[in-house]
């Protein structure tokens, strides 16, 4: 098999894997006054101080959640509701087009359920963010502005937003500016405290760790109003008893990928580069989406002109390839990309798209198996979809 | 694969009977929303994600493919059309005809797969003759009589030799969830089981007239003439009993005029039939006239009858009359054979 959907998921490495089972082995409530319990809330804080040293954010502005979506919703709706509770004219939201839907979500449902209203900014046709948009935003309006929220880097065509830049235009207005870094952590640098960052989103799995386990970096003077509430184990900001195996494997992975990380995608990059060279020998004819420099090591992202997205996945998974649409699905029919169409790729461009994400285990085999696959399926693909024309 | 126990079926063995087998589940509803808390019906999330659970149980890909303009157009659209035309379809053998073995079957070609395997209740074995099911309760060959030879080449229906008792034993011992998952009976895109409301909402109201037949008199009022079905004798709603004081059924509707006829139920039978568009499978195409078996509706009776193919009509002299006749339906013409009644052919009956 060839597993190029490292962007969905990654292995767990191995020394996250070891931590969590050596952990897993142990008993304790972190929370729990007795010994068991000091040596499990030992193992969170450590773990805390390992996420805070590597991120370049101190220990207590690590927020232990369930995982990116948590995260992301925390950070879009708890800012948002604290930031308008203290001045109610604060409800509005500065987002961009393309974020994940963890984001999106949560912003449109502020702006169906909460009232909120909703500055987008536009990408261009690489997919990037343009400071001097939000630098007009926020010159009209940034005394009703709650928070600006961006990803650090697109989880579908790959391109890295210049999150300091932005950072920096909504400081200078006194905005929070939380950004989502899933797809960022391990794979750029990413330092918490040098991008200016206010909050930003880190997730385990996307970076050799588990599934279940991710952390919002909250700056200090940021108030957010939690979402979810009982025990109070984070901050007050977060409620649940924490998951130490979880949060051990997790620290293990942030420290290790952020370790490897120019190693990482200087080899990563390399294969990533001699894929797109073959894919556009093999299909002349192909669109490589997103910013061709500032883009993550591992992302390849492909129009493929009079196909399906989702019949070449079709294809490519018979013959044992693993890849994705990389969009959203509606009760399982692939939906255009909202990103594509966002850097103004029409609806049969954005449908006709395809993502491969390569990884820490990724190989030239890998590449070497979708480059034998590709010809065929696209050739196969291309008839389905000319049935689809009017009849 | 609907999320039904058939298809599940269908679905694991053909996988044990050696062929690389796709699951594909498909989305028909322009707006799935809309029917997800319909529990009937073959397109709710909740039956995709039963038919995603059989595929995993059974172990293999499964996909949903977006048909739901095709099937908009071609089987919804065209029910509504056909009931305002004051004839009555038959969806699920337009669906059959237009989507699963047309746009499905050309799609999955396309993509280099060579056959569509439905759970369908109907034999179709290496001597490509369409039978019935071994279980004549849940008999479908009716539906599937439309396909022509070439989409019958590339069909498969392995449950044919199986009851749904059968079936669902299977599917229990199989490990599949959906053993005991009830049957479906109602059109599947009308998810509250309300035809006359489903219509009423495309056709709007169109009262007419109630005209009987024998006297010409006006004898009611009705608010569509879509609303009826011939044979129908529930909801006519008459305000003057007929003379003799027995019944009346629904004996035609005319568009043109917007009214229904009706009379006594004598007057519904018929011994002539007569049909379009014939789809010929059991054999040569005869020339002369032939004697068979036919069947005008689904689970209708069968009447012995001579049937005559002449250009794109078909003619069928019943041996004994039959009511409840209506046009839109198909006529199926079966040869009855110990090793299952084998379908000839059919065609849509005109009048």
């Amino acid at each position: 098999m060839a597993y190029l959907d490292h962007a969905a998921t990654t292995p767990m490495l191995d020394e996250a894997l070891e931590a969590y089972v050596a952990t897993a082995r142990e008993v304790g409530n972190a929370s729990s006054l007795h010994a068991a319990g000091r040596r499990a809330r030992r193992r969170v804080e450590e773990s805390r101080e390992r996420v805070a040293a590597a991120l370049g954010a101190r220990p207590s502005e690590v927020v232990f959640t369930g995982g990116g979506t948590e995260s992301d919703n925390l950070a879009v709706k708890g800012v948002f509701w604290a930031r308008r509770g203290v001045v109610p004219a604060r409800a509005r939201v500065v987002s961009s087009a393309v974020e994940h839907h963890a984001v999106l979500d949560a912003v449109d449902w502020l702006a169906a359920h909460e009232g909120a209203e909703v500055g987008w900014l536009p990408v261009d046709a690489a997919g990037r963010l343009d400071p001097e948009r939000l630098r007009a935003e926020l010159a009209a309006h940034a005394d009703r502005v709650a928070l600006v929220t961006a990803m650090w880097a697109n989880n579908e065509v790959g391109t890295v937003q210049p999150v300091a830049e932005l950072a920096a235009v909504a400081a200078g207005h006194g905005v929070p500016f939380h950004t989502d870094a899933i797809q960022a952590v391990g794979q750029v640098p990413v330092d918490f405290a040098a991008s200016g960052v206010s909050a930003l989103t880190v997730t385990g799995h996307k970076l050799g760790g588990p599934a279940g386990v991710g952390a919002l970096l909250l700056a200090r003077d940021v108030a957010a109003t939690p979402l979810l509430h009982g025990g109070g184990q984070e901050r007050d900001v977060r409620s649940g008893t924490l998951d130490t195996a979880g949060v051990v494997a997790f620290a293990v992975a942030v420290e290790a990928a952020v370790k490897g990380q120019q190693e990482y995608a200087a080899r990563v990059s390399a294969l990533r580069d001699d894929l797109v060279r073959r894919v556009r020998e093999a299909v002349p004819e192909v669109i490589f989406n997103g910013d061709p420099t500032d883009r993550l090591p591992g992302n390849a992202h492909f129009s493929f002109p009079g196909c399906e997205g989702d019949a070449l996945l079709l294809l490519l998974d018979a013959q044992g390839i693993a890849c994705s649409t990389g969009s959203a699905c509606s009760a399982g029919v692939a939906q255009p990309s909202h990103v594509l169409l966002a850097m103004g790729a029409d609806h049969d461009r954005a449908r006709s798209s395809l993502r491969f994400t390569l990884g820490h285990t990724s190989t030239p085999a890998d590449v070497d198996a979708l480059i034998a696959a590709l010809p065929a399926a696209v050739e196969r693909a291309r008839r389905a979809a000319s049935l689809r024309s009017p009849r | 694969m609907s999320g039904g126990v058939d298809s599940a079926v269908a679905a694991a063995r053909a996988v044990a009977a050696g062929h690389d087998v796709t699951g594909v589940h498909l989305a028909l509803a322009r707006n799935p929303q809309t029917y997800r808390t319909g529990a009937r019906g073959c397109c709710t999330l909740e039956d995709s994600r039963d038919a995603r659970r059989a595929a995993d149980v059974i172990g293999i890909p499964f996909y949903v493919w977006d048909m739901a303009e095709r099937f908009h157009s071609d089987v919804v659209d065209d029910f509504v059309a056909e009931y305002a035309a004051g004839r009555t379809p038959n969806p699920c053998l337009r669906c059959n005809e237009k989507i699963k073995f047309a746009a499905v079957l050309d799609r999955a070609v396309a993509l280099g797969f060579d056959a569509v395997v439905t759970g369908h209740h109907a034999r179709l074995g290496p001597d490509g003759l369409l039978r019935r099911s071994v279980d004549h309760a849940k008999d479908q060959s009716y539906v599937l009589a439309v396909l022509t030879r070439a989409q019958l080449d590339r069909s498969i229906f392995p449950l044919g030799d199986a009851t749904k008792a059968e079936v669902r034993e299977e599917a229990a011992r199989r490990g599949l969830a959906v053993a005991d998952k009830p049957d479906s009976h109602d059109i599947c895109f009308i998810a509250d089981g309300d035809t006359r409301g489903f219509l009423a909402g495309r056709l709007g109201e169109a009262p007419g007239d109630v005209v009987d037949a024998s006297t010409g008199a006006v004898v009611g009022s009705h608010t569509g003439a879509y609303q009826y079905t011939v044979g129908q004798r529930r909801g006519l709603h008459l305000d003057r009993p007929a003379p003799d004081g027995r019944p009346r059924y629904v004996l035609s509707i005319t568009p043109r005029t917007n009214t229904v006829t009706v009379g006594p139920a004598e007057a519904l039978e018929v011994s002539q039939v007569r049909a379009a568009r014939p789809v010929w499978t059991g054999g040569e195409r005869p020339t002369a006239p032939i004697e068979c078996e036919v069947q005008l509706r689904a689970h209708g009776d069968v009447v012995p009858a001579t049937v005559t193919l002449d250009g794109d009509t078909l003619h069928a002299e019943l041996r004994r009359p039959v009511r409840g006749v209506a046009a839109g339906q198909a006529i199926v013409a079966y040869r009855s054979d110990p090793a299952g009644d084998v379908v000839l052919g059919s065609a849509t009956i005109t009048g």
